[in-house]
């Protein structure tokens, strides 16, 4: 392998083609910038198409509605832990970039007279926690993805450059600490190479896929954190993990909220609707680390259903078979095959399951990276952006509204976009490549390739998967916290290579810093 | 469980052979994906594509028992033994089940697969109504896995230049939205002998189709159109 690899120069190199990528690149491929966009699956893979329910945005087309009572709900949901000012610059800016989506095309459901219909979701008030309200924006049950598409077809429109099924390696950082590029693999030939950009931007999504049992995508692996980790930079939040209340028992698959919102009920043993107990407000409808905990705490003392009395079920019969049809198509399928049951007679056999990242890579609302130096703790990294769920804003706090996923990814990655357009790129210069820009990647990158025995990687990653599922769980304790832990680490480090690895890296970061 | 599975590395095999495998599954395993991965573990040179497991990504398109379709959402009890697997049929194979789709999306992309719409749009969204937007209903949900336009005679004689069920289906969504003005222009991309008309309604993409879409219903009210425009 040579010294070092061949270099490709753009203004902007993004790395992930899901929702919040693509809606940067197509910012700054519209302004004339060049810009590529690398994935490592084909950009309508990405697991943004996964999302079902809606995307939330107060257009109060069907009652009176205010992006104050959007704010105060994400807050709320957040158990007060999101950052404020970037929350109202969301939900300030969600009925317009939903407006958008729809004038590039996206198919979204409609009111008889012609506006967006928009349905009931968890968490989702009218007057600061009063009563529901319909909020969320639909494409049936496939919202993202109709998004994906959609912006993937914009971005088609603009000429965005892809390099499709590339695997983006390490960030470089040159002397000052700034990210000047990344390292990345084109899977196809094994060919290594460096993209040298004036901004890159991780748009690598989340890491449901760390822990046995997820909602998530095979691909959700964490990729764009692990590249900031390597190159010394911290992380934030990375305890705070959603559990969706509604994965299919077994199987993980995610069915949607919106079938509570069009009006779906939890159910246990005794076919009680528990959620009255809990939440005598919102009930099945409150945000989904209530419900969640209700689910658990309904089948720790001893009222799951089924043989095991581990899961409880979610009923929708009586919602009749049009609503079912036409507003949750795909559930109905996902039921079908996935859990054997048609929902039109039958209930539905679901368990709070791992679906979302809250923490991240810490951002401001311009998606620039920030991190402590020199005593201010949110010192920009020049040159390096995030955005949509690898990014920590944070919108979300410690548990996400349901449908603020979409909507993040679609008003940070056009406010990142535009951030990057203004700061006129076209005209500066590219920073130089430090000399060993490729060293890093290219050190184990050879040491994989002459590797001859060692354990394997699906042996490591399971026991990895299972030792977050049994100590990080819908509750957690100090006892299986601090026993959990060091578990994770030692099996992270069965590897005494990786562990090199690691170490070299540090090296680096700190050399860098 | 026993597999046949279809095997090239072209940077080691003279030509493609198959290879067989038999493997213990776990109960757990219900769908085709889940024992193509536990076959990765005994084989990890074994490659294919997977992303959502659950049938809307479009990744894990593949022949199975000789009809295209999604592994993750093939039950294996319906499978017969030995399951033979290969790589979707008249596209070139860059390794194992996977095959190379750059002239599967060249086509898509001939179709402008973009609304086009050069009003200026309005403060909010574009008002349609909910009968106009049924009209994409079987049309818009389609996840580009290339089952269909790969179980095509026709594409597996043109793939240079018969656009194929996926995207003859893309461009009837984009014809029958009603915020689309490019009609004229998306008829006249495809009045042509091979883009439209090799369609001869032979119809294995409807059979294969795992969305349970019909891209031949959508090329015949294309078809309808342009002759209606012609008189």
């Amino acid at each position: 392998m040579a010294k070092s690899f061949p270099v490709m120069h753009f203004d902007a190199v993004i790395v992930g083609a899901g929702g919040a990528g693509m809606r940067a690149s197509l910012q700054l491929a519209e302004a004339g910038l060049s810009v590529a966009v690398l994935s490592k699956v084909f950009p309508t893979r990405s697991h943004t198409v996964a999302a079902q329910g809606g995307i939330g945005a107060s257009l109060g087309n069907m009652s009176e509605d205010s992006w104050l009572w959007h704010m105060y709900d994400t807050i709320k949901g957040s158990d007060w832990l999101g950052d404020q000012d970037a929350i109202e610059y969301m939900c300030k800016t969600a009925a317009d970039v939903v407006y958008e989506l729809e004038h590039f095309g996206m198919p979204f459901d409609r009111n008889d007279d012609g506006t967006l219909y928009q349905r009931p979701f968890g968490g989702h008030s009218a007057n600061f926690g009063q009563k529901p309200v319909q909020r969320a924006c639909a494409v049936a049950d496939r919202t993202g993805h109709a998004l994906l598409h959609t912006l993937y077809q914009r971005n088609v429109r603009a000429r965005t450059q892809f390099l499709v099924e590339w695997m983006a390696l390490d960030l470089i950082r040159d002397a000052d600490g700034d990210v000047v590029g990344v390292t990345a693999l084109e899977m196809e030939t094994g060919e290594a190479m460096i993209l040298h950009a004036k901004a890159t931007i991780l748009a690598t999504g989340g890491a449901g896929r760390i822990f046995a049992a997820s909602t998530n995508a095979f691909i959700n692996t964490g990729d764009g954190l692990g590249m900031v980790a390597r190159a010394g930079l911290p992380l934030e939040d990375m305890e705070m993990w959603q559990f969706h209340p509604t994965g299919v028992a077994g199987a993980g698959i995610l069915i949607t909220e919106a079938v509570r919102g069009e009006g779906g009920i939890l159910l246990n043993a005794n076919g009680e609707r528990f959620m009255e107990r809990y939440a005598p407000n919102l009930k099945d409808l409150a945000s989904r680390d209530v419900v969640s905990r209700s689910m658990d705490q309904e089948i720790k003392e001893g009222r799951g259903c089924g043989p095991h009395k581990d899961y409880v079920l979610l009923k929708l019969d009586h919602l009749g078979p049009d609503v079912i049809i036409k507003r949750l198509p795909s559930i109905r399928e996902i039921s079908i095959k996935f859990a054997n049951a048609d929902p039109i007679k039958e209930p539905i056999p679901v368990v709070p399951t791992i679906h979302y990242m809250m923490g991240g890579i810490p951002t401001n609302v311009h998606g620039q990276v920030v991190a402590p130096k020199d005593g201010d703790p949110n010192s920009v990294v020049p040159g390096l952006f995030a955005v949509g769920e690898c990014a920590c804003v944070s919108v979300h706090g410690a548990n996400r509204l349901g449908t603020n996923s979409l909507l993040d990814l679609i008003v940070f990655g056009r406010a990142t976009g535009n951030f990057i357009v203004s700061e006129n790129l076209k005209a500066a210069p590219h920073k130089p490549l430090p000399g060993d820009a490729a060293e890093a990647s290219r050190a184990r990158l050879a040491r994989i390739d002459n590797a001859t025995s060692g354990e394997s990687v699906s042996a490591v990653a399971d026991t990895l998967r299972k030792t977050l599922q049994a100590h990080c769980g819908v509750f957690r304790n100090q006892g299986l916290l601090s026993e959990g832990g060091p578990r994770a680490a030692r099996d992270a480090h069965l590897d005494q290579r990786s562990q090199q690895d690691v170490q070299h890296r540090a090296r680096r970061g700190a050399r860098a810093r | 469980m026993k597999f046949r599975i279809y095997r090239y590395d072209p940077e080691k095999d003279a030509k493609p052979y198959y290879r067989d495998y038999d493997i213990e599954l776990d109960p757990h395993d219900r769908m085709l994906l889940d024992a193509l991965i536990r076959l990765k573990t005994v084989d990890d040179s074994l490659s294919f594509r997977r992303s959502c497991r659950e049938g809307v990504c479009g990744s894990d398109a593949m022949n199975i028992n000789g009809t295209n379709g999604l592994a993750c959402v093939t039950n294996l009890k319906t499978l017969k033994e030995p399951v033979e697997l290969r790589p979707l049929p008249g596209l070139p194979v860059i390794r194992d089940l996977i095959v190379d789709m750059t002239q599967f999306f060249k086509q898509y992309h001939s179709i402008k697969p973009y609304l086009i719409n050069d009003t200026p749009p309005p403060e909010k969204e574009r008002l349609q109504s909910p009968a106009e937007r049924e009209r994409l209903d079987g049309l818009y949900e389609c996840i580009l896995c290339a089952c269909c336009s790969t179980a095509c005679p026709s594409f597996w004689w043109n793939p240079d230049k018969f656009v194929g069920p996926a995207g003859l289906l893309a461009a009837y969504r984009f014809i029958a939205d009603s915020r689309d003005q490019a009609l004229n222009a998306r008829l006249d991309n495809l009045d042509d002998p091979y883009r439209l008309f090799r369609c001869h309604t032979i119809m294995n993409c409807v059979d294969v189709c795992p969305k349970g879409l019909n891209p031949t219903a959508a090329i015949g009210k294309i078809k309808d159109i342009m002759v209606k425009r012609a008189i």
